[in-house]
């Protein structure tokens, strides 16, 4: 339960962070909070050869809106988002997510892009950055690309960030007039890890369901217009297609029943709050 | 760009309870085990150890963290605050201790330092908060012994406490 050794560097800038990932690649590990990282480390399931601090690199300590997104940059952390006071008006689905994030005490630490490069299939912010249709912004010594959410997630625990790159900013489409938003999450307790995570987005012409947590990541269905029988039918074909796993936490199966039953209520409350 | 090499044991000073101390952590120590090996201080206590259990909790620049979570090379300068440094004069517990010595909110105790260092953050920046709030930052931690009821009384009479002595110590 003690990390391997390794060397430390706290980056100053983020030209200095590019520099050591050009040099080290995968061998080298960035720490922003270190809330999924150093769990990794003491688990030894990771021994990096260098870790890159970069919760010190001032630059990317800001919430800023541009243009039709609000940026965020890599050190702000979970807590720092939910302080921020324009949070309910410019991204309400992350002012509903944000409280289901780990605890208060890793919410202090714990950074929004850190949540989305980790990209664990249960946690809340790829998740929200899927059904919104975020992208993240890359940095490395070859320049910057931005990828939508779709393109960046992979799979379980990966992402299309290349070894040298750094996600230096995550970038949520700011609310859009005539959209309702709602998230619900089951776990054991509060804090856990969400046996299955839902967030709607819904139109005043449809709606988008985004689920966590059963297939290996971030699964988003556009369900149109459908209503009765036939979203029944829709979230049960979805369940199915997502796949899922038999885990302690729970089975496959009650995953599909979870988005079976609360499909239907995430729904009707983002429908509900459309403004 | 400086680089703490793996195997060398590296300074490190923080301002521990309001005083300096100094002591030496390779960069892979973890804040936890520096505070209790190097700097003796064990009134910070160590569970899980990847985060889940609370015990460790410590507040880093005024903010309740964990410290197993926290390398020692990063607190490096920064303010780090422990169960150690809430009493006050003469040892005089704070309203947040007294309340769990009222309410028996510890029985053997292993919990009840992260539990006071979370509950001491959030009562300083929502001292209005109710029940629920208090349970959801409770819900950091794990007690093996008390099923909970005792610590959340504690913490809801020193919210009610400390609203009506403003000037109190959390």
């Amino acid at each position: 339960m003690k990390p391997a050794a390794f060397d430390y560097i706290r980056a100053a800038s983020v030209e200095e962070a590019v520099e050591v990932l050009a040099k080290f690649g995968a061998r080298a590990r960035l720490m922003a909070g270190g809330q999924s990282l150093m769990a990794l480390l003491n688990f030894r399931l990771v021994e990096p050869e260098v870790v890159v601090d970069i919760s010190s690199i001032g630059s990317l300590n800001s919430i800023r809106i541009d243009g039709e997104s609000v940026e965020i940059g890599a050190s702000v952390t979970q807590s720092e988002l939910l302080d921020w006071p324009r949070l309910k008006e410019e991204l309400p689905l992350l002012a509903l997510a944000l409280p289901w994030i780990g605890h208060f005490q890793t919410r202090n630490r714990g950074t929004i892009c850190g949540s989305i490069a980790h990209s664990d299939p249960s946690s809340e912010l790829p998740l929200c950055l899927a059904i919104l249709g975020g992208e993240v912004e890359l940095r490395s010594a070859q320049g910057t690309r931005r990828l939508k959410a779709s393109a960046f997630q992979t799979g379980m625990l990966s992402t299309a960030k290349a070894p040298d790159e750094i996600v230096v900013a995550a970038r949520f489409p700011r609310r859009r007039p005539g959209e309702g938003y709602a998230f619900r999450e089951i776990a054991r307790r509060h804090g856990d890890f969400a046996i299955v995570a839902l967030a709607a987005r819904a139109t005043a012409g449809g709606v988008l369901l985004g689920v966590g947590g059963v297939a290996d990541r971030p699964a988003v269905r556009d369900l149109g217009g459908t209503g009765g029988a036939a979203l029944g039918a829709a979230l049960n074909a979805f369940a199915w297609e997502m796949g899922g796993n038999d885990d302690i936490h729970a089975t496959a199966s009650y995953r599909r029943e979870l988005v079976r039953r609360l499909g239907p209520k995430v729904i009707e409350e983002a429908q509900a709050c459309l403004s | 760009m400086p680089v703490l090499k793996a195997r060398e044991r590296h300074p490190i000073t923080i301002t521990l309870n309001g005083r300096p101390a100094s002591g030496y952590a390779e960069p892979r120590m973890l804040l936890s085990d520096f505070l209790r090996q190097e700097l003796g201080a064990t009134g910070t206590h160590v569970g899980c150890e990847h985060g889940v259990c609370g015990a460790c909790t410590v507040r880093i620049d005024g903010k309740a963290v964990r410290s197993c979570l926290t390398l020692a090379v990063h607190a490096d300068g920064r303010r780090v605050d422990t169960v150690e440094g809430l009493a006050g004069e003469g040892n005089k517990l704070s309203v947040l201790q007294e309340a769990f010595r009222r309410h028996h909110a510890l029985q053997c105790g292993y919990c009840t330092a992260g539990i006071l260092m979370s509950l001491a953050h959030y009562l300083e920046i929502n001292p209005q908060a109710g029940e629920e709030q208090l349970r959801k930052v409770i819900g950091g931690h794990l007690c093996r012994c008390t099923g909970y009821t005792q610590i959340v009384e504690a913490a809801v009479e020193a919210a009610e406490m400390l609203r009506l002595n403003k000037s109190a110590k959390v």
